[in-house]
């Protein structure tokens, strides 16, 4: 019998208190792919650093093809036949994609002899292996897929054996992510080991063999996958049921709330963002904007919020706004009914290192209800608000003076959704709601977003994560390179068609 | 303007850039490498002062480089300390050695040679001198060429030609070389070449070294070559417009020759008002041709020189992430 690829023994690594990996044991067969699922903070990103040698484990041992190994560095990993994919790539922007893979492994102490040797390994893994790039490019002027295939022939022009990938598909539209899968079956099919660390549980199911479920540092089940459903994972992974579809009612649209008529920005650079768009959102109606990331969502949200400004014509409830942002603000947007709960929380929706109390007011600190007199701002009545919240909104630890940045991921958003919903607002903008939260707390919001359509508001919902845009629109606006590329119907379309359309691609019947 | 004064202040640009040109080639290694270092100033300073003082006593110039240079690694050294293994901030730490600098040298040159902070003045072997090339005498009459060759090629000391030699040397240490490749990559991404297995504080160390180094080189020039020893705050500056001259070469030696050479000009032409007066007829302060070299400095760091995009890990300390 062959040894294992990988096998772990007893793995335990603690930062001060908090014990990040407990007794992990975990062994991966050659040439399969196996998956590593666990919500934020479950220990897989510690446990991979030590397989990396980032970090030292406190205890354990690491066998490489049943070899106990000691991986004191990044330099032993990869002499052990390690490579590693990180979630946010490693790659220096003003680099050629030839320099970023020689970097660290030349040849001799002449770049031009390394670069030489590099061109031709590069053809030749590039055949064998379906990764084409063109070496001369510079990395800041591929797209994020490209990058991801250079930060692969890395591993493996370094001869990695076990390549460790990282949320690999988080940044890739969905026809990127399948090209990414054909890749490494191509590699496991080469012989390769390969670990995937992923949230999702679909593409688990999709190509992995086995899967290990990791929950608060602890390895809580290795399975087969074709033994197990995404439920029974789900389940593994939060500790508890979990509903992976979203229970609602058909929608019952009335008067448009939102109207956005040839909305253009154009940011500092000069560049245009937003290149016109047209759509409005109707009380009780949820519209989702899909996208890949970067193409005019970001720059529309923050016009629609107040954050920037912009040329066309906005209305909610049939009052038009000022979009030149010279009489209006986050503040006047709110004065009109609208929330915003933004896109990255940590920049635009908190401030990290006030307590959660203080930030469960922005943007409504002004109301009269919270003022003392002239002067001073009634903090008994800010600190009873924040509590009410805390309490419904299921906020953990429930401890309204911990400073924002204390809180994980999932609670910090529901502190931001809590505070903006709370307003009962007319119209709710939110922008990645889930980004960053774990399995629990992505249902919770979830259910509030629902809940609040089902009380007759409007809500624009702009997301990179097509399952979530899938199970909570009503409709579904598709936006590329700063235009709207076409609306669907949830129950009409599908994540193919909707990544054709994410990847500019028009579909029958529309103009470009 | 006569053929002979133009070279005359020509001549003179070159001696004045020669400091500016070394500490800007410093400053280009290690800001390259991300370790941005406002302390070039100090370390000249420090450099300048040591090479002074022990060439006055040994009397011989090479030990006073030396000196001159391992002061100004010294001081490297410390900066190298808080800003790359305490993760400090890197301005502060400059600053810090730009005081130490401005209050050590002056303080230790009056306690050894009690003459109002400053050096004894160096004479004979002590100082740098004028190096005739070969045939400069030959072929000085030749028209144009010869006084050419005569008066502004030939003539200078070994570290003005030192400072030209390091301008294509780094060019090909930078782009030519593995050592540059990973330089140049640790002060874009530290974390891409970490995770290339290669360390990042040893390399950030190694270019902070050779920022000592040139430093040392600038400042010894500065007590040795281009005065005869050591004054209080003899560097006026210079480490500063050596920075703004990075800047506006974008981190890159040929233009930083440019650049230097320019700012060379400048303090050449402050030190010849009649020049001027005689060419533009005109009379101009001598205060305003001094300040001359700060006004461009200041317009150049405000911008308004084109968009200069430092290193992007620049001025940041380097924490593995978890």
């Amino acid at each position: 019998m062959t040894a294992p690829a990988i096998e772990l023994r007893g793995i335990s690594k603690a930062f001060g208190p908090v014990q990040a990996n407990k007794d992990i044991s975990l062994s991966v067969m050659p040439g399969t792919i196996h998956g590593i699922i666990g919500e934020n903070g479950a220990g897989k990103s510690t446990l991979m650093s030590i397989l990396y040698g980032f970090y030292k484990a406190d205890s354990g041992v690491i066998l490489i093809n049943g070899k106990p190994t000691q991986i004191p560095d990044s330099q032993a990993a990869i002499r052990a036949g390690i490579g590693m994919v990180f979630q946010h790539f490693k790659l220096v922007e003003n680099f050629t994609i030839l320099e970023n893979i020689v970097l660290g492994a030349e040849e001799g102490s002449l770049l031009r002899p390394s670069l030489a040797k590099a061109r031709t390994e590069l053809k030749r893994l590039s055949e064998e292996y379906e990764l084409h790039v063109d070496p001369d490019a510079l990395i800041e002027e591929i797209g994020v897929g490209m990058q991801q295939r250079v930060e692969i022939l890395k591993a493996l022009y370094r001869h990695a054996d076990i390549l460790i990938l990282d949320e690999p598909t988080g940044v890739l539209t969905p026809a990127e992510a399948d090209h990414l899968f054909r890749i490494l079956a191509n590699l496991r099919r080469e012989g390769k080991t390969i670990i995937l660390i992923t949230h999702k549980l679909r593409e688990i199911m999709d190509i992995t063999e086995t899967v290990s479920v990791m929950r608060r540092g602890q390895m809580t089940a290795t399975v087969r996958t074709a033994d197990t459903s995404p439920q029974e994972l789900a389940e593994l992974m939060v500790g508890r049921k979990v509903l992976l579809q979203v229970e609602k009612t058909a929608a019952r649209p009335g008067a448009p709330v939102l109207e956005v008529e040839n909305l253009r920005v154009v940011d500092e650079a000069g560049v245009e963002r937003v290149k016109g768009v047209s759509f409005n959102v109707r009380a009780g109606e949820i519209l989702g904007i899909a996208g890949v990331a970067g193409n005019g969502q970001s720059e529309l949200l923050e016009v629609l919020g107040g954050m920037q400004h912009a040329t066309g014509l906005l209305k909610v409830n049939g009052q038009s706004l000022d979009l030149s942002g010279l009489h209006s603000d986050g503040r006047t947007r709110r004065a009109h009914g609208v929330a915003h709960v933004p896109e990255d929380r940590q920049r635009e929706g908190l401030i990290m290192e006030y307590s959660a109390w203080e930030n469960a007011v922005f943007g409504y600190h002004h109301e009269q209800k919270y003022q003392k007199n002239m002067f001073l701002m009634d903090q008994a009545a800010i600190r009873a608000d924040a509590e009410a919240k805390i309490e419904r909104f299921d906020i953990r630890p429930p401890n309204a003076n911990l400073s924002a940045k204390n809180f994980s991921g999932g609670n910090q958003q529901k502190i931001v959704v809590a505070r903006e919903i709370e307003r009962n607002p007319d119209l709710l903008l939110v922008g990645q709601p889930t980004r960053g939260v774990d399995i629990g707390a992505i249902e919770f919001i979830h259910k509030q977003i629902i809940a609040l359509r089902d009380q007759g508001k409007a809500i624009l919902l702009v997301s990179v994560e097509l399952d979530e845009i899938l199970s909570l629109s009503d409709r579904i606006a598709v936006m590329f390179d700063g235009r709207i590329m076409g609306e669907r119907l949830p129950h009409e379309t599908s994540p193919q068609e909707l990544g054709l359309l994410m990847a500019g691609v028009v579909g029958k019947g529309e103009a470009a | 303007m006569d053929y002979l004064t133009l070279l005359q202040v020509l001549d003179s640009t070159l001696r004045m850039s020669t400091p500016l040109l070394l500490a800007c080639l410093a400053g280009l290694f290690s800001e390259r490498a991300g370790i941005f270092d406002i302390g070039l100033e100090g370390k000249m300073l420090v450099a300048a002062f040591l090479s002074g003082a022990v060439a006055f006593v040994s009397g011989s110039v090479w030990i006073g480089l030396l000196a001159g240079i391992g002061g100004s690694l010294a001081m490297s050294g410390i900066h190298g300390l808080a800003s790359i293994t305490f993760r400090g901030n890197q301005l502060i730490s400059g600053v810090a050695i730009n005081f130490l600098a401005a209050g050590l040298t002056v303080l230790a040159a009056q306690s050894w040679f009690a003459q109002g902070g400053r050096t004894p003045s160096l004479t004979g072997a002590a100082r740098f001198n004028a190096i005739e090339l070969p045939f400069a005498t030959a072929l000085k009459d030749v028209p144009v060429i010869g006084p050419l060759y005569y008066e502004l090629i030939s003539g200078h000391t070994i570290l003005v030609y030192v400072a030209l030699a390091v301008v294509p040397l780094s060019w090909w240490v930078l782009f030519r070389t593995r050592f540059g490749l990973r330089l140049r990559a640790v002060g874009e991404n530290p974390a891409a070449v970490d995770t290339a297995g290669i360390s990042v504080v040893r390399l950030r160390f190694t270019a902070v070294a050779i920022c000592g180094v040139l430093t040392g080189i600038a400042g010894a020039y500065m007590a040795t070559g281009l005065q005869a020893g050591f004054i209080k705050d003899m560097t006026a500056g210079r480490g500063y417009i050596a920075l703004a001259a990075l800047i506006f070469a974008k981190w890159r030696p040929w233009h930083a020759l440019t650049a230097c050479l320019l700012f060379g000009f400048l303090q050449a032409l402050a030190l010849r008002p009649d020049v001027i007066e005689s060419t533009l007829h005109i009379k101009v302060q001598v205060q305003l041709l001094d300040a001359l070299p700060y006004i461009l400095t200041v317009i150049i760091l405000a911008g308004f020189v084109g968009r200069a995009i430092p290193p992007r890990a620049g001025g940041e300390p380097y924490v593995k992430e978890r």
